[in-house]
């Protein structure tokens, strides 16, 4: 072990910034990362046990015991929920005999959940060994468990693959692209290298002017005019950076899963431009671990660009130099946040900075740096190659461009569409083939519950923005106890804690939630529900806590009837149970659990 | 009101409280001109015999009966206050909480080194002894409660202060130094 | 000589210099924000956010925001004072803070906020989830159950080769404060003593010695946390 271990640190040249990649080596090496291990790691670096430590126990994914041979994490997001992912879990542990969070003793199988994996058109999903499987069925299971008896590589329990790029040899994974409907931009057509070239006909200036003119605003969400960001980070100096957050985590997105598969050439290439306006030498990619798969794949584009000098030095005879490595997350929503995300590539805990300075000042390695989501990168080569004007032709006054939808939930199609910023939801709905919608979730969880009564609003940064997630659902649906509990026991998972208002509001709104759908709620529970929420949304450092009070407040607002339905209108209520309270006590002394009141 | 009716009693707590109550000293003599008192530990009446105005209570419940006796406070007085650390937090009995009830009472009558002679290994299961709670609760977690006055012991001023608030309907002014939560 | 800036707070007009944390600035004009986190001349965690000010309308943590020339502060307004006073409630419930029992009562920071806001009863339920004693080290005990997630002890208890003996372990429910076991064997008596002072509440506790000054005497036991520096400009 211990050689093997060292040969990892060195060949990611012994530096703690790279720790996140050592811990990811030897969690796949040896399926955990052991005590022994982490104390290896400790003083090889020349740093403390609680140092590594700190980064270790911060992602899903590191484990102290070994997972299984066959380590499933089952995704408990909502859509695979509604799509049975229950039926699934149940067949599961029936078949390995244990129950989830657990590991069978004979070491073959470990069972564990885990958060949005970006399959959510094709729920329910797991992650095997890093492979994914999807629409999970009761038999499906039972084959998969026999195939783990027979000892089968995961790589060889599915002959069926997805379409385009799904089926490189590189890839080869049964996921589908779902592309339902492909606008102009980062679903239209693409010829490598072309944005790249004219991008470096042009000064720096022009790049960002163009980009500036194009009103482009970021497309993980929050919206920032991406000339604007580059523009800040050009005007600094010395050594800087270009990052791509493709660290999707916002359960129910998916689009830049199909962006990495069928446009992994225009992301890097978007990338490059952002280096030549900037002045960067160096673009990181941050790759959440869920798309392990595309590893391969996408170091194979890298290698094809750097062939064919798009990357590299002197890139296209013009004297830039510009060249990319992929950084991979080992599971963590937070890291989707900016400055999270630059931490993690620095090996260390995912929490989000705080601010100022911005990343634009002092982001990876305390370099001014530039990130943007994956489908940024690849409107921005478009923009390059046809203008602007031309942009600036789609969408809304205030909304310009496409924007990549992921649907899911209960609908007939769900997938991936690129629309003109500016679609109503009902346009929306039908489009997808949705009917009977009691709500649609906008954003994800950290966006807002929508009924029908404003299916007339606005997809566009003006009305309705989003980073791509909108799920569906249905007018059966029991939208608190099935959606907004099980969103704020994903914040609650989710929030890194470091900053204390969103990690206890979490725990705090999500036992509340409960006491409601328990039947135990009154109705000064909703405001105090609401009121506080509004204090973590006013304390919390970063986007996860400002927004993680959404799926309350937005269906109280919006569903209160269903609320009302369910609280008393008392001026008290406790959520005392004695019966639970004296059940364990009673048993272990032995006597009977009855109370003479 | 004419002159308020008193009750008070001691759940999971050490009767500090009340030693806090007596700490009044000669006030006490003021307070029985002031208020009357019933089911109490002060005057050893037993049981409720009349409807209450206040209901003082120390200590947090970590039993059946101390639940039995909290509803009963509550049935009984028109206003609940909570004295001291454990009745508002658990106080130290609530040291326990977290840790598995099994542990607990194996720790107090088989393997604690306090434990006398227990060869048969018999736990306490008569069924007229009060049945332990899974965890000590904060008493406003079960009924009800209108009033709080923290302090382990609370500060004898404090209890004044809040009684005669209580009785004469005058507002009440605290102190920094009678807030506390040792 | 640094720049000068001139800001308000609440009203009130006071000079700070340029680029100077809001919350040291506003210390050296008398007024008081709190804090829980924040240690004057390290690199702030902003962590706690009980010192959340709203600065030109909008909510910021004052031990992470540079003081700006002609910036709007509000402070002491009653929405401030409630969010405060939740946050000290939020953190009482969250963690296990048996103040009776604990050897930093009368000293600890959290309980003086709690003492300052008149904090009567937590408005919302205990969690008492149990995090383990720590009780390896043989200068200190790390008693998680009081960690209030600062991370003083992280950024500021370091040997001389940079290396941390308190770092976060876990995340989001499952975060704790957690101690380098090789590392808290051979701390000195000096490191420990910085460790329990800089501690604001009883999470770091040296071992042997304690409850040395007597009830009355202690740091809040007759005066409100942040009288030392209202009194400045009385």
């Amino acid at each position: 072990m211990k050689e093997k271990i060292i040969s990892i640190i060195e060949s990611y040249g012994r530096t703690s910034g790279r720790l996140m990649d050592i811990l990811l080596s030897v969690q796949a090496e040896f399926r955990c990362v052991s005590e022994e291990a982490v104390s290896l790691i400790a003083s090889e670096l020349g740093v403390s046990e609680a140092d590594v430590n700190q980064t270790k126990t911060f992602y899903h994914f590191f484990t102290t015991k070994p997972v299984g041979k066959y380590a499933v994490y089952m995704n408990n997001s909502v859509t695979s929920v509604m799509k049975g992912m229950y039926d699934v879990v149940d067949e599961f542990e029936k078949q390995a005999g244990i129950k989830f969070g657990q590991t069978t003793p004979d070491g073959l199988l470990s069972l564990n959940y885990t958060a949005c994996i970006g399959m959510s058109d094709q729920e329910p999903a797991a992650l095997i060994n890093n492979v994914v499987f999807t629409e999970l069925t009761r038999d499906k299971v039972r084959k998969i468990y026999s195939d783990m008896r027979d000892g089968k590589p995961v790589e060889a329990m599915f002959n069926e693959f997805g379409d385009g790029n799904n089926a490189n040899q590189l890839v080869k994974t049964m996921v589908k692209n779902n592309i339902r409907r492909r606008g102009n931009v980062t679903l239209g057509e693409y010829e490598v290298g072309k944005g790249l070239t004219k991008a470096l006909s042009m000064s720096s200036q022009e790049v960002i002017d163009e980009i500036k003119n194009s009103n482009l605003r970021g497309r993980g969400g929050a919206g920032f005019p991406t000339g604007l960001k580059w523009q800040f980070c050009s005007k600094e100096t010395g050594d800087k950076y270009v990052m791509c957050n493709a660290d999707e985590g916002e359960p129910g997105t998916f689009k830049d899963r199909v962006l990495l598969t069928e446009r992994a050439h225009m992301i890097f290439e978007g990338m490059a431009v952002a280096g030549y306006a900037i002045g960067a030498k160096e673009g990181v990619l941050y790759l959440r671990h869920e798309y392990k798969y595309l590893k391969a794949f996408m170091e194979s584009v890298l290698a094809e660009l750097r062939n064919k000098n798009i990357l590299g030095n002197n890139i296209l005879g013009k004297g830039f130099n510009f060249d990319i490595r992929v950084q991979f997350g080992a599971g963590a929503y937070v890291c989707g946040e900016e400055s999270a995300l630059i931490e993690s590539s620095e090996g260390k805990r995912g929490e989000p900075r705080n601010r100022p300075p911005f990343p634009v000042q002092r982001g990876y390695n305390a370099k001014p740096t530039v990130i943007n989501n994956v489908e940024t990168f690849c409107s921005v080569v478009k923009i390059i190659e046809n203008g602007s004007a031309w942009y600036r032709g789609m969408g809304t006054e205030e909304s310009a461009g496409t924007k990549l939808l992921s649907i899911s939930g209960d609908c007939k199609m769900p997938g991936v569409y690129e629309i003109e910023w500016g679609m109503t939801i009902a346009d929306m709905l039908q489009m997808v083939g949705a009917e009977d919608v009691q709500a649609v979730q906008v954003a994800g969880p950290s966006g807002i519950c929508l009924p029908p009564s404003q299916f007339n609003r606005k997809i566009a940064i003006e009305d309705l923005p989003t980073g791509g997630s909108m799920i569906v659902i249905g007018a059966n649906r029991d939208l608190i106890k099935d959606v907004v509990l099980n969103f704020m026991e994903f914040f609650e998972d989710e929030s890194c804690g470091s900053c204390v208002t969103c990690r206890s509001f979490n725990m705090i709104l999500r036992k509340q939630v409960k006491k409601v759908v328990d039947g135990r709620g009154i109705k000064s529970d909703l405001d105090n529900m609401l009121a506080w929420g509004e204090i973590m949304r006013k304390t919390s450092r970063c986007g996860l806590g400002q927004t993680a009070s959404n799926p309350v407040s937005t269906t109280i607002k919006n569903f209160l009837d269903l609320y009302n339905a369910r609280v008393k209108d008392a001026e008290y209520q406790s959520d005392f149970d004695m019966h639970k309270a004296i059940e364990e006590s009673c048993e272990v002394v032995g006597r009977p659990a009855n109370i003479h009141e | 009101m004419s002159k308020p009716i008193i009750a008070t009693a001691s759940l999971a707590g050490c009767f500090g409280c009340h030693m806090s109550i007596l700490d009044i000293d000669d006030r006490i003599l003021q307070l029985i001109e002031l208020v009357e008192f019933n089911k109490s530990p002060i005057d050893d009446i037993k049981t409720f015999t009349k409807q209450c105005d206040i209901g003082i209570i120390e200590g947090g419940c970590c039993n059946s009966e101390n639940v039995h006796v909290l509803k009963d406070f509550r049935k009984n007085c028109k206003i609940l206050i909570s004295l001291g650390e454990c009745a508002i937090m658990g106080g130290l009995p609530a040291m326990r909480n977290g840790i598995p009830v099994k542990e607990c009472i194996e720790e107090a009558y088989l393997d604690g080194p306090t434990v006398g002679e227990n060869k048969e290994r018999i736990l306490p299961n008569d069924e007229e002894l009060p049945i332990i709670l899974d965890k000590v609760y904060p008493l406003h977690e079960i009924v009800k409660i209108d009033y709080y006055l923290p302090g382990c012991p609370p500060r004898a001023d404090l209890i004044w202060k809040a009684v005669v608030a209580l009785a004469t309907g005058d507002e009440l002014n605290i102190p920094y130094e009678l807030v506390k939560f040792d | 000589m640094s720049e000068k800036v001139k800001f308000t707070i609440d009203g009130k007009e006071y000079e700070g210099a340029k680029g100077q944390l809001l919350v040291d600035a506003a210390a050296e004009n008398g007024v008081y924000i709190p804090v829980l986190c924040h240690w004057k001349d390290v690199i702030p965690a902003g962590s706690c956010r009980i010192c959340t000010v709203k600065v030109n309308g909008r909510f910021v943590a004052a031990c992470t925001t540079p003081v700006e020339d002609a910036c709007v502060v509000e402070n002491n307004t009653p929405e401030l004072q409630d969010i405060r006073k939740a946050i000290v409630e939020m953190l009482f419930v969250e963690g296990n803070h048996f103040c009776p029992a604990c050897e930093k009562s009368g000293d600890c920071d959290l309980q003086a906020l709690g003492y300052r806001y008149q904090m009567m009863v937590p408005r919302f339920p205990y969690a008492f989830e149990r995090r383990e004693l720590d009780a390896t080290s043989p200068k200190i005990f790390l008693e998680k159950n009081r960690c209030i997630f600062c991370k003083r002890c992280v950024r500021m208890i370091k040997n001389d080769k940079g290396q941390s003996y308190f770092a976060f372990k876990g995340r989001g429910k499952h975060l704790e404060i957690s101690m380098d076991k090789k590392l808290a064997a051979t701390m000195s008596d000096e490191l420990a003593e910085k460790a329990m002072k800089v501690c604001p509440v009883g999470a770091i506790l040296r071992k042997e010695v304690g409850f040395s000054t007597p009830i009355g005497q202690r740091k809040y036991d007759n005066v409100p946390i942040g009288s030392d520096i209202e009194k400045l400009h009385k």
